[in-house]
């Protein structure tokens, strides 16, 4: 939670921060240039600039070459930040992007919010790059005026140039920027009519995606430096274990493996240990692992299985819980009063984020404490947050190189593997990379909590909803992490969006019921939001059912005053061609969610299968961003958010038995194929203004209220347990 | 420790490693060349995937004592091919990889794919690529880059657009 807080504050702070961004000195740009992590040996990325030149801000870099590199805090993993991100500087300073150098940010003080989570990357930088470039330019029109001695107005930036209009002269950017940076910073820089955007809101190539056609994008997992070696983790598979002893004679004996030594992992108040092999190579790493004979103390933790969980969920679901402070009306008076009450217990299960590139991080521990890091994280802030704690040392201290990330899903968000990696670094005295199985990533965690919602409605008898309740009864993220977590309160993360639905339900009655669980949760793609809207949704569509309505003519019967919602459920009724009749056998489910990420709905077509079960034909997503940078990647990004919530919803949760995760890899945590992937149409509503809403994740939670509703239509037959076997329906 | 020989994106190479040693860490840790990804260990992912005489397979679970003598073509190795290049660029033109992590791998396997199958249906594709896993779900770009593909690559490929930056 302190994550998202924070995420909170920086974004209502950064407008008024930006004098202070704004005004760097050219000793603190040469300062910070000096500073920039070299490009690792393997990367072939951004060289680093002349240490000579100038800069008007800390994200923009004008080299007297001519050559613009933009500092980009949004780490790119897969969300397009490589394109979105530098391209809000760019259209405001009126270059091309296909000149610039991106190069990552590394945990410098006078960039704010360097991390990527929230769906936050666009919204939250929308108008703060955009000063920033806008004031860039401004002072090179300046420069420019007093160089030739000409009014301002006669000064207009074009392609990294000003031009002088009545006379055509030019000059290039890089011929200014020295005389640029000694003018008082403008506080009010004119930002461009959006009628005037070249890139904004336009399906601009990213340019990531030539290095990744190639092979020549660099990931955390591919960095070297000399002298490193290699190592493998043998961590318990129970949470909670003590570490008794080892026996690593034999891991010895493989050739390569140089010496084992123990580790710790940090995840807030959870340390684990666990047993390093060190060797020359990963392979040997891993071999010698393998044959390492450990002793653990579970603690008892070795009788945690998830079936007996999941029944004491549900005894906890007739306990009352914390009651939401926005409850509406009076509910339990609105159910006593109602014709018809209904109630029903949602089910789904802990997952796995499983991004593709395994955890990995090579640290490098040298004298005076200095901490290099080469990792995959999502944003130098996780490293520089959460590490001086861990390690005990100053932030200063501390260099993140980052360069593209392969998936993150949230699971990124801690930096639990370059901390142990840090520790073994300084353990061995030597680089070392670690780089996790894949077995390692499913089985250990952290996890997307499970999360079960008792809910109860009413219907009037014009057929309307007038009490609705959703309890939810789950772990608490920030539980498993904070060891001082407030029981007393609810943690907002858990009930995330189920009092923030525009439906006009006179009376609520929504709750939060505390599981306690020794296992580390973690926010995965839409948080909570990806559970709750299945039962919300769900629970919607069974009042409509029980009210005798459409489904959809239902929802909007609950949306009177014009709302956001309102407007995305009318277009995608149109464009869902709701009206229009099925094939036999089909059938056609809606849901919507709106949460702190944004808002986004779905209409989902199943088929019944002549020897049973459904297939999912297609999906057409509807996603309000109010205001799009580059819709492509908003396409990209839901088409993306459907294959996930499909995956959530239909393939393998984690369960545990005997304390530990009993899925282990991609055979038994599968994930969709392309042979199962349905046709996809996705519609972005954008009707501009000031409003921008996230994109990465509000396209998941509702993916799998919208199957199970159309399940539902198709067969008659009402899912309540994620996740649920398309072949067995 | 044993000495290997066999040709890699065709160049001989000769490499010192245990028997057992899978050509993944061969060509990542040993040759240096870091485009062909480790995704899972146990050839369900498709990230490693690399040809061998020109067939995709799973290199994560191929140890290098099998393909000695054999000639194994990696993503790097496309550079300066007319298909690879053709699909290299289809994939550009579809935007097709979100985190690309996993890209080395489909597209090796969709390569694999056009070589013995120049126009594929929908049914081909589904074979195929059903082995190479992407988390962000960008399968049904893929489809449309493989028939793109497809479509152009009787005529000779534009010149594939240099990466913007960093070359």
């Amino acid at each position: 939670m302190h994550k998202i807080a924070r995420r909170e504050f920086l974004r209502h702070t950064s407008l008024s921060g930006l004098a202070l961004i704004l005004g760097v000195t050219n000793t603190n740009a040469a300062r910070a240039i000096a500073k920039m992590p070299a490009p690792g040996s393997a990367t072939g990325l951004a060289t680093v600039p002349d240490p000579g030149t100038t800069t008007l801000s800390p994200y923009l870099i004008i080299e007297p070459t001519g050559r613009i590199t933009i500092i980009n805090p949004k780490t790119e993993i897969g969300q397009g930040t490589y394109q979105s991100i530098p391209a809000l500087i760019a259209e405001e300073l009126e270059i091309s992007l296909e000149n610039v150098t991106v190069l990552n940010s590394w945990g410098q003080d006078d960039i704010p919010d360097q991390g990527v989570g929230g769906s936050d990357s666009v919204r939250g930088s929308y108008m703060l790059l955009r000063k920033v470039g806008a004031t860039a330019r401004e002072m090179l029109r300046t420069a420019a005026s007093r160089r030739w001695n000409v009014p301002l107005d006669q000064c207009t930036a074009d392609n990294g140039a000003i031009i002088h209009t009545p006379s055509g002269k030019k000059l290039a950017y890089a011929g200014l920027v020295s005389e640029a940076a000694t003018l008082e910073v403008p506080k009010d820089p004119p930002l461009k009519d959006p009628k005037d955007f070249k890139i904004l809101g336009r399906s601009m190539p990213r340019l990531d995606i030539p290095f990744k056609v190639t092979g020549r994008a660099v990931y955390g997992i591919d960095m070297e430096v000399p002298g490193m070696v290699y190592a493998s983790v043998e961590r318990s598979p129970v949470f909670g274990s003590k570490l008794l002893s080892y026996d690593d004679t034999a891991a010895l004996q493989v050739k390569g493996v140089l010496r084992t030594v123990r580790s710790e992992r940090v995840i807030g108040k959870n340390h684990s240990e666990g047993i390093a092999v060190i060797a020359d190579n990963y392979w040997a790493a891993l071999k010698g692992r393998k044959l390492l004979k450990v002793q653990w103390d579970h603690q008892g933790f070795d009788t945690f299985d998830s079936t007996a969980f999941e029944q004491h969920l549900r005894d906890l679901a007739k306990t009352d819980g914390l009651l939401l402070h926005d409850n509406k009306g009076d509910f339990d008076a609105a159910m006593a009063a109602s014709p018809h009450q209904l109630e029903a217990l949602y089910e789904t299960p802990v997952v796995a984020h499983a991004p593709m590139e395994p955890m990995n991080c090579l640290a490098h521990w040298q004298e005076g404490d200095k901490l290099d890091l080469w990792t995959s994280v999502q944003g130098a802030d996780i490293i520089m947050d959460e590490l001086p704690g861990v390690l005990g040392i100053p932030r200063d201290n501390i260099t993140p190189h980052i360069e593209f990330v392969g998936g993150g899903f949230g699971r990124r968000l801690l930096a639990d593997f370059a901390g142990e990696a840090a520790l073994l670094s300084k353990a061995i005295g030597k680089p070392v990379k670690v780089v996790w199985t894949r077995e390692d990533d499913i089985q250990l965690g952290p996890f997307r909590p499970m999360t079960f919602s008792a809910m109860r409605g009413a219907i009037s008898a014009e057929g309307k909803a007038v009490a609705f309740q959703h309890k939810v009864i789950s772990p608490s993220i920030e539980a498993t992490q904070n060891a001082k977590y407030d029981r007393t309160k609810i943690d907002g993360t858990m009930t995330e969006g189920i009092d923030k639905q525009a439906y006009e339900i006179p009376n609520t009655k929504n709750a939060f019921v505390l599981a306690d669980i020794h296992i580390p949760m973690q926010y995965w793609r839409s948080v909570t939001s990806s559970t709750l809207a299945f039962a919300h949704e769900c629970f919607i569509d069974e009042l409509a059912v029980a009210a005798g309505k459409d489904p959809l003519s239902f929802r909007l019967d609950m949306l009177t005053k014009d709302s956001d919602t309102k407007r995305m459920l009318t277009k995608l009724r149109e464009l869902s061609h709701w009206e229009s009749p099925l094939p036999k056998g089909w059938g056609r489910g809606v849901a919507q969610y709106e949460f702190f990420a944004g808002l986004a709905s779905n209409v989902i077509e199943v088929s019944t299968k002549k020897n049973g079960g459904i297939k999912v034909e297609k999906v057409i997503s509807v996603i309000d961003v109010g205001t799009v940078v580059n819709p492509d990647t908003v396409k990209a990004q839901v088409e993306g958010a459907i294959v996930m919530g499909l995956v959530a919803a239909t393939k393998d949760g984690i369960r545990f038995g005997k304390g530990r995760s009993l899925q282990s890899n991609f055979h038994d945590f599968r994930m969709l194929r392309i042979h199962e992937m349905p046709a996809v149409e996705v519609h972005i509503l954008a009707e501009g203004g000031p409003r921008i809403k996230g994109v990465g994740e509000p396209g998941v939670p509702p993916v799998a209220p919208a199957l199970a509703n159309a399940v539902f239509a198709a067969t008659g037959k009402r899912i309540r347990r994620l996740p649920f076997d398309l072949n067995k329906v | 420790m044993a000495s290997y020989s066999f040709t890699l994106n065709n160049k001989p190479v000769t490499v010192d490693a245990e028997p057992d040693m899978p050509l993944l860490w061969v060509i990542r840790d040993l040759l240096g060349l870091k485009g062909t990804k480790f995704g899972c260990g146990i050839a369900q992912c498709g990230a490693c995937t690399v040809h061998l005489a020109g067939a995709a397979v799973r290199s994560c679970g191929l140890p290098i004592s099998a393909i000695a003598g054999q000639k194994i073509t990696t993503i790097e190795g496309l550079t300066g091919n007319h298909l690879g290049e053709t699909v290299q660029q289809a994939w550009i033109i579809e935007s097709v990889p979100q985190c690309g992590y996993c890209q080395s791998g489909q597209i090796m396997s969709a390569v694999a794919l056009l070589h013995r199958t120049p126009k594929p249906t929908d049914a081909d594709i589904d074979i195929a690529m059903q082995g190479n896993i992407c988390r962000c779900g960008c399968y049904d770009r893929i489809r449309k880059a493989i028939h793109r593909a497809a479509a152009s690559s009787h005529v000779p490929p534009a010149t594939l657009k240099k990466p913007l930056i960093h070359a």
